[in-house]
């Protein structure tokens, strides 16, 4: 990338990340919510458009993340079982310090719960391929979110409340909100890195032809858990951090919403068109935008209206925006693609 | 848990009693499989949507039932009904999928599915419902073992329906046209045989075969709107397991999930029965796995 698109782009972007709290105080929950859908899409499009293993169950990931951040504030100073037992009735008194160590703690281990988890996973799991690996993930979101669901030491379907933030709501919302936008732009700064580098290269050998990638030398079992492993990684973390936005974490509608999020996560990244490192940041903020513009007048009908969408872009525009766009005026990409090597 | 298999052991009966309950239930997952084995095996669509075409076709009966016919008719209404719909989505969608990558397919179909599930949740709302066939219930050593008589009935009408197809299959003229193009599509249309035709034909036999199934689910278990994706896993684990050609496989593997699905729901709890629905898939799909690389060393 020159540094002309970079101005026009990032800079703008960064902007408006840094200053809409303050413009738009309103919508900064769901200006929030925009930032953990373009690291939705970014993450899903690691796997699904890059590496071309079409997973419909990472939203599991969020979830395992969710539930280790929960743990992990909760444990550090009560009893995990006493507490989620209890439904609220102990009230742990946090002090500013432990609050905030609980919460440092809770998202870094979070991530590395979520990316140990895939990795482990990914020994079972990678030996699907197209459509089993698709099910397969599918029912291992729907499983976890059930499974969830009767583990009574982490609440059970009751769930579990997070500790309580110390400092007026509009503290909360500014410290939440700058950590998901973090979190967004460091999922896009180490995906950009990361498809420069020789494992970008290994992924995308192994989506067009797994077969000719392995007999080249790629050990692809490895890469492809190691890329599951980023995608699941920064998912632990949003996980954490809506957990603690939303202040409640339950098993099914919270933690794993395999059909709300999880499917969210998928045509986003299909309508900004999968497979390009812009393609899931456009489709987040075009789905987000429209959705919360217009979810509110559609009165139930916004699920049906999801599903067309979904079937509408796949079967009539399945490269998405910026596959769109590269069709339409390759030239322009064409000289991004030869910059790469001598201007930068 | 260990208090359920000590039941189990102590009273037998009511082990049977699930057994059975078990086999009825089995029966219509396998009906809703082997369509799905039909629409793999033909047209390769992976039919994301097949859950809800079971539930659409349960609504049906239901809806009859509630319209003072008797929620029998709805298993002919189901059909009629569903074969229709089939083809409507074949025209609409699932023609321009069927020729895309293997993910086109599954993602048009699941999108179908949130429309369906949502459509029908918007019709007749969230609620569980059964239809009512108020036909008797048999109890049996000393009451010890209950039989309701709609589920030997819907039983015996699984197994016709089930029979009619193999004869549609293995006679007509249609049946041996959807053969051929399952075994070589190319060959199929330089035979003569207007393939789209076929997989119009074969999408909607499908879809009347979910109705039919979920016509009898209404009257024998529940409906609900949303559990048309624990019947499409269903489908997917039964078809997975037995492979597509497979007729008795697909019986056996029906059947099968019926039974383990219901004592697993007694031993561990009602709560984990789709968890086991979903074990069961990643059990098959991981033995499927070992078996291939099994394969694989033999190849090599």
């Amino acid at each position: 990338m020159n540094s002309n698109f970079s101005l026009k782009i990032h800079l703008p972007l960064l902007v408006f990340g840094l200053a809409a709290p303050f413009v738009f105080p309103g919508l900064q929950y769901q200006i929030a919510t925009l930032w953990v859908m373009v690291l939705f899409a970014l993450t899903w499009d690691v796997m699904g458009g890059q590496m071309g293993y079409n997973s419909l169950g990472n939203i599991f990931f969020f979830g395992v993340g969710m539930y280790a951040s929960a743990v992990i504030q909760i444990a550090q100073f009560a009893d995990v079982g006493a507490f989620t037992a209890a439904r609220g009735a102990i009230v742990v008194e946090y002090t500013d310090a432990q609050y905030y160590q609980g919460l440092v703690l809770g998202i870094l281990a979070s991530g590395f719960v979520a990316a140990a988890t895939a990795f482990a996973l990914g020994w079972t799991v990678f030996g699907l391929r197209g459509p089993y690996f698709a099910i397969g993930t599918l029912g291992m979101a729907l499983a976890a979110g059930e499974l969830m669901g009767t583990w009574e030491w982490v609440g059970g379907g009751g769930g579990i409340g997070m500790p309580v933030f110390p400092g007026s709501a509009q503290a909360k919302g500014l410290t939440f909100y700058f950590l998901t936008f973090a979190a967004a732009i460091l999922t896009f700064v180490t995906l950009q890195w990361v498809y420069k580098t020789r494992f970008g290269l290994a992924i995308n050998a192994i989506r067009d032809d797994e077969e000719k990638a392995e007999a080249m030398g790629i050990h692809t079992l490895r890469y492809k858990s190691v890329a599951w492993a980023i995608s699941a990684f920064f998912l632990g973390i949003s996980g954490a951090l809506f957990g603690n936005i939303v202040g409640f974490v339950e098993p099914l509608e919270v933690a794993f919403p395999t059909v709300t999020f999880g499917i969210f996560m998928v045509a986003m990244t299909l309508l900004g068109g999968k497979g390009t490192l812009w393609g899931p940041v456009l489709g987040a903020i075009l789905f987000h935008v429209i959705k919360e513009a217009t979810w509110t007048y559609f009165l139930g009908w916004q699920w049906v209206a999801l599903g067309m969408l979904i079937i509408i872009n796949v079967v009539f525009f399945q490269q998405g925006i910026m596959g769109w766009l590269m069709e339409k005026y390759p030239e322009k990409f064409g000289i991004i693609v030869e910059d790469k090597g001598g201007s930068k | 848990m260990w208090d359920n298999i000590m039941v189990l052991v102590a009273a037998p009966v009511f082990s049977v009693q699930l057994v059975l309950d078990g086999l009825f239930i089995g029966a219509t997952f396998a009906l809703a499989a082997y369509g799905l084995a039909l629409v793999w095996g033909v047209m390769n669509v992976k039919n994301l949507a097949q859950g809800d075409f079971v539930i659409a076709g349960g609504y049906i009966a239901w809806w009859l039932g509630k319209q003072g016919i008797h929620p029998l008719w709805g298993l002919p209404a189901a059909i009629i009904i569903m074969f229709a719909f089939g083809w409507f989505i074949y025209v609409t969608i699932i023609r321009r999928v069927i020729d895309k990558d293997l993910f086109t397919s599954l993602l048009a179909t699941f999108g179908l599915a949130i429309v369906m599930a949502q459509g029908l949740n918007l019709m007749f709302g969230p609620e569980v419902q059964t239809a009512e066939s108020d036909f008797a219930i048999r109890s049996m050593w000393d009451n010890n073992l209950t039989i309701a008589e709609i589920k030997v009935l819907a039983f015996v009408l699984c197994g016709i329906l089930a029979v009619m197809v193999v004869l549609f299959m293995k006679r007509s003229r249609m049946g041996q046209a959807i053969r051929a193009t399952a075994q070589d599509a190319r060959a199929a249309r330089v035979m003569g045989i207007d393939t789209d035709k076929v997989y119009a034909f074969t999408y909607s036999l499908n879809a009347a075969i979910c109705g039919a199934a979920g016509a009898m689910i209404s009257m024998i278990w529940v409906i609900q709107p949303f559990y048309g994706i624990s019947h499409s896993i269903r489908s997917f684990v039964i078809v997975t397991a037995a492979g597509f050609g497979n007729l008795p496989g697909v019986i056996m593997a029906g059947l099968g999930l019926g039974v383990v699905e219901n004592l697993g729901g007694f031993v561990f709890g009602a709560e984990f029965q789709q968890a086991i629905v979903v074990g069961l898939l990643l059990v098959v799909l991981v033995w499927r796995q070992i078996q291939q690389r099994k394969l694989r060393q033999v190849v090599s």
